[in-house]
């Protein structure tokens, strides 16, 4: 017997038909993140970070991949040629490099982290669900994998298809999923002994009608958290890849190139590793400020 | 009341539960459900009572074919619900349904009222047209008492009362035949509890429902039910016509369950003798030998540890598992 | 002759929400005397769980209190946190509803209880485990030295409730507050628990505030009873009063909807129309009038106080004309 609702809320407002609309608990997670400033400013710096990487390069005077012919070398901001931030080490524009460089590394963190969340929401729910056998063999199978080391994984599928830019969306979806496969199945479990799955399966429903409408929008609350947290993660690993020479090819760029570019400059051309370090760490921090602010968001109860 | 529709055969639900073993685990059956026989009628209610693990819950959804049974058979008008595969089993559960305890924790919180009620029609009636469907889930809502204008609330935006009235709507859209409640009245309020007793047994009523009612209160098992059956870890004890049970119980359990009840008069209730029962429930892994309620019961021989007790019968639809029947004819 | 060891006067708790202003408690003034059992009644909402909670200081940190509780010498409401862990489970303690909240899983029963006598009393190992074993037989423990080794989850919930309960006794206290004891518990184990409450009252003179829904159990144990509706005490009498003569139409209501195993069955259960109120909004005059069937216009605009009308009750229908009145 619980005692006092504290927390529901009867706002509700008419609709043509008399009827009462309600809030769905997505509504009610959104207005709570909406007054949480800090998840709030995240995202608006994140959206901002986003829109000028798209758009920004069109607008710049230098194309991020030609080289300023008059000045090989690495030079310091200057406004009247054009480089805003300065150039690297061969006279190409820094900002554009680095704007180029974000669409790159921050559609390698989304891209990478879809193919992970579909593949670990697909695996951990079946596996969950379903459990018994399959749950012994999907699982068994997330260890397996959990235990081959990463660039050796990676190197081996350069080594089989070649240097491709896809290539690595699939390697690090194929690593990232693995987690999340472990914490649906976790979340699955602790659904399927509610009653309401029980309902559902007392009103005719199909084990994947069930996974699909009852178990996936329930889980899918940690997973958004879990998301918003992975792509920083992915973000970092791409450049860890891009240092170790697997990552994306030149003349294209990311921000994991650019810091490992700018490392070795650090001493004379300092710009060359600051504007890029600023870009990709102003991300990552949103990232998890946003992480932080929708798991409060979602679960109140934890706070 | 007319032919019987369901027939429960000796049905036993028995989970393997490891007891040790270090590589090779050694199993042990835990006897939540141990040999359930009973028959009802359309439009008759069977109240299930008995205490926490004596497997009235396993009882409704063995029923239901919701847990699969270890052995016995359940036929649900001729058909063995037993044998049937997947398939088959989909269609006869267009029939049964059942209602939950915990009016929240049975509904989707993602969903609202409207589609949690619709579920079911979804599922059996896929070409029925989405305006055919709201407006039969608004009738419904009008018959359990929920406002229909709340179709598209979501269940935490309800009272404990109200969801349950929402369960209670998904249970009968489908206008079943055959519904198991389980603890329907049990989280709720007392002021919500006799609305909500009422409901079911209007549309049980009026719907000729055969139910089988599960809960704990034999007070409101009495209001509900047309036969009682007494549960004692997962074997029945007493089942017998309402009357007959309250007012002339057979078997020692019944008559201690009986005495515990709370009173609400503090004349009656500090004065009532009361039937202790010694010590703790056993295990259910480890049953006592014969009869399973010897170990508490205040009148066990020597001979309720040596042989199961037989089905008796003190009277008409009357039966007692118990070798002492004879001499507990008591004035309750 | 009388003493009163609780005196609760003017308690006002308020939960700040995201939505507003919760009004939990409202006015409630409570007392109870040595020796004896108050019942509390009420549905959830009614506020009869956040009233001790906030004697206890146990409110949630968006919870305030304000009033006054006097225990003894000390107004718990005030006190600060070393007092009141001094009083807490010393002279003053709670049973609550869940008995696995109230025990440390991973750690074995009779440790538990060894460390509430070591904290409190100062006793070494030795003597606290005497009278810890001695006070899991005072429960009706049977085999209380195998019973002390073992942890909370291989004991049945009958028995862990009667741990909690010897847990809460052990340092002899003048005051136990059980918020629904025995509502997770099968009928037979409620049963024992209640006669045991019911011998210690008799026998050791502790007093008891039983919180519970359920009427039935406060007939057997209450001395006197305390109905509370939408975070109000609307009807304060004795246990003979409240079941015999109620006066208030909340506190009938609640009667006549709770079955009795004597009645013969009905068709139609009696019942309580509506919902119980949302705290938020609460219904202007008096909080009971949508759901009350003797409601008249002064019960819309005017809160009735709780004054002498046959008990001590808030309904204008018992009230004599010059009684009426917010307070």
């Amino acid at each position: 017997m619980s005692s006092v609702n504290m927390t529901s809320a009867h706002g509700a407002a008419l609709t043509s038909a008399g009827e009462v609309d309600g809030r769905s608990l997505w509504q009610d997670a959104w207005r709570r993140l909406k007054r949480n400033r800090a998840a709030l400013a995240s995202m608006i710096v994140l959206g901002v970070i986003a829109a000028v990487c798209l758009i920004g390069p069109y607008t710049l005077p230098w194309p991020y991949d030609a080289i300023d012919w008059d000045h090989v070398e690495a030079m310091p901001p200057n406004m009247e040629l054009g480089h805003y931030l300065g150039t690297d080490s061969v006279g190409r524009d820094l900002l554009a490099r680095t704007l180029v460089g974000g669409r790159v590394s921050l559609m390698v963190g989304v891209l990478a982290t879809l193919v992970a969340l579909f593949i670990g929401v697909t695996v951990g729910a079946i596996a969950g669900f379903i459990g018994g056998r399959v749950d012994q063999l999907l699982m068994r199978l997330v260890d397996l994998l959990y235990s081959v080391p990463l660039t050796f994984f990676v190197i081996i599928l350069m080594v089989m298809f070649g240097r491709n830019f896809i290539l690595m969306f699939l390697a690090i979806g194929a690593v990232e999923w693995l987690t999340m496969a472990r914490i649906v199945r976790g979340q699955t479990l602790s659904l399927k002994s509610k009653e309401f799955i029980e309902a559902a399966r007392a009103s005719g429903g199909s084990t994947a009608g069930i996974i699909l409408r009852h178990i996936v929008p329930n889980v899918l609350g940690v997973v958004i958290v879990y998301v918003t947290l992975t792509i920083p993660q992915v973000i970092l690993l791409e450049s860890f890849l891009s240092f170790l020479g697997l990552g994306v090819q030149e003349p294209l760029t990311s921000w994991g190139v650019l810091l490992n570019e700018g490392a070795a400059e650090l001493e004379v051309n300092p710009q060359t590793l600051i504007v890029p370090a600023v870009f990709m760490t102003a991300t990552l921090f949103c990232f998890n400020f946003l992480g932080d602010g929708l798991r409060d968001a979602l679960d109140p109860k934890d706070r | 009341m007319s032919e019987t529709v369901l027939e429960v055969k000796d049905l036993k639900v028995h989970y393997p539960v490891r007891t040790g073993g270090l590589i090779v685990g050694r199993y042990t059956p835990l006897k939540a459900l141990d040999g359930v026989s009973f028959e009802l009628k359309a439009g008759e209610t069977l109240g299930v009572v008995g205490e926490s693990g004596c497997g009235k819950s396993t009882l409704g959804r063995a029923v239901l074919q919701l847990l699969t049974a270890t052995g016995g058979a359940v036929a649900w008008l001729g058909r063995t619900l037993t044998a049937l595969d997947a398939k088959e089993l989909k269609a006869e559960r267009e029939h049964m349904q059942i209602v939950f305890q915990d009016p929240l924790a049975s509904l989707d919180p993602r969903m609202t009222a409207g589609d949690i009620i619709a579920e079911p029609l979804r599922n059996y009636r896929p070409a029925m047209s989405k305006a055919e469907m709201k407006s039969k889930v608004k009738d419904m809502m009008v018959r359990v008492g929920l406002h229909p204008a709340m179709i598209n609330r979501y269940p935490h935006e309800f009272s404990g009362g109200q969801c349950q009235r929402i369960g209670i709507a998904r249970a009968m859209i489908l206008d079943p035949k055959l519904v198991v409640c389980d603890e329907p009245v049990s989280a709720l309020d007392v002021s919500i509890r006799a609305q909500v007793v009422n409901l079911l047994m209007e549309l049980q009523r009026a719907m000729n429902l055969t139910m089988i009612f599960i809960s704990h209160d034999l007070s409101i098992v009495r209001h509900i039910s047309h036969r009682v059956m007494v549960l004692y870890l997962g074997k029945t004890m007493e089942i017998a016509p309402r009357d007959a049970l309250y007012a002339d119980p057979r078997h020692p359990y019944t008559q201690a369950l009986l005495s515990a009840v709370p009173v609400p008069d503090p004349s009656v209730a500090r004065a009532r003798p009361r039937i202790p029962l010694a010590g703790e429930l056993p295990s259910p892994l480890n049953p006592p030998s014969g009869c399973v309620f010897r170990t508490r019961c205040p009148r066990a021989t020597a001979v309720c540890a040596a042989l199961v007790p037989p089905q008796e019968q003190p009277g008409a639809g009357h039966d007692v598992w118990c070798h002492h029947w004879r001499e507990t004819k008591v004035a309750p | 002759m009388t003493q009163r060891i609780l005196d609760i006067s003017d308690l006002n708790v308020r939960f700040a929400t995201e939505d507003g202003e919760v009004a939990a408690v409202s006015d409630v003034s409570l007392h109870v005397n040595k020796g004896e059992c108050l019942g509390i009644v009420g549905e959830s909402g009614s506020g009869k769980s956040q009233t001790f909670m906030a004697v206890m200081g146990l409110l949630a940190a968006n919870g305030k209190a304000t009033g006054s509780a006097r225990f003894g010498e000390i107004d718990l409401l005030k006190a600060n946190e070393h007092t009141l862990n001094t009083v807490r489970g010393n002279r003053l303690a709670m049973v609550f509803q869940d008995p696995m909240t109230a025990l440390t899983p991973h750690m074995r029963v009779g440790r538990q209880l060894t460390e509430v006598l070591e904290r409190h009393r100062g006793m070494d190992t030795k003597a606290a485990r005497a009278e810890a074993v001695a006070m899991m037989a005072r429960v009706q423990i049977t085999e209380p030295e195998r019973r002390f080794a073992m942890y909370p989850h291989e004991l049945s919930g009958g028995l862990r409730q009667r741990i909690v309960l010897a847990m809460a006794l052990l340092c002899g206290p003048e005051l136990v507050i059980a918020d629904e004891p025995t509502t997770a518990l099968d009928v037979t184990v409620q049963a024992l628990i209640l006669d045991l409450m019911r011998e210690l009252k008799e026998k050791h003179g502790t007093g008891f505030v039983l919180i519970t829904h359920d009427l039935g159990v406060v007939a057997g144990l209450a001395d006197r009873v305390a109905v509370m509706y939408a975070g109000r005490v609307v009807e304060n009498a004795s246990v003979a009063e409240i079941f015999a003569a109620p006066r208030h139409p909340y506190t009938k209501g609640l009667l006549a909807c709770t079955p009795r195993l004597t009645d013969a069955p009905t068709a139609v259960l009696p019942t309580i129309p509506g919902q119980p109120p949302n705290l938020q909004k609460l219904p202007s005059g008096c909080s009971f009038h949508p759901r009350c069937a003797a409601v008249f216009d002064r019960c819309r605009a005017e809160r009735p106080a709780l004054a002498e009308g046959g008990t001590l009750n808030a309904c204008f229908l018992n009230h004599s004309v010059a009684a009426g009145g917010a307070a």
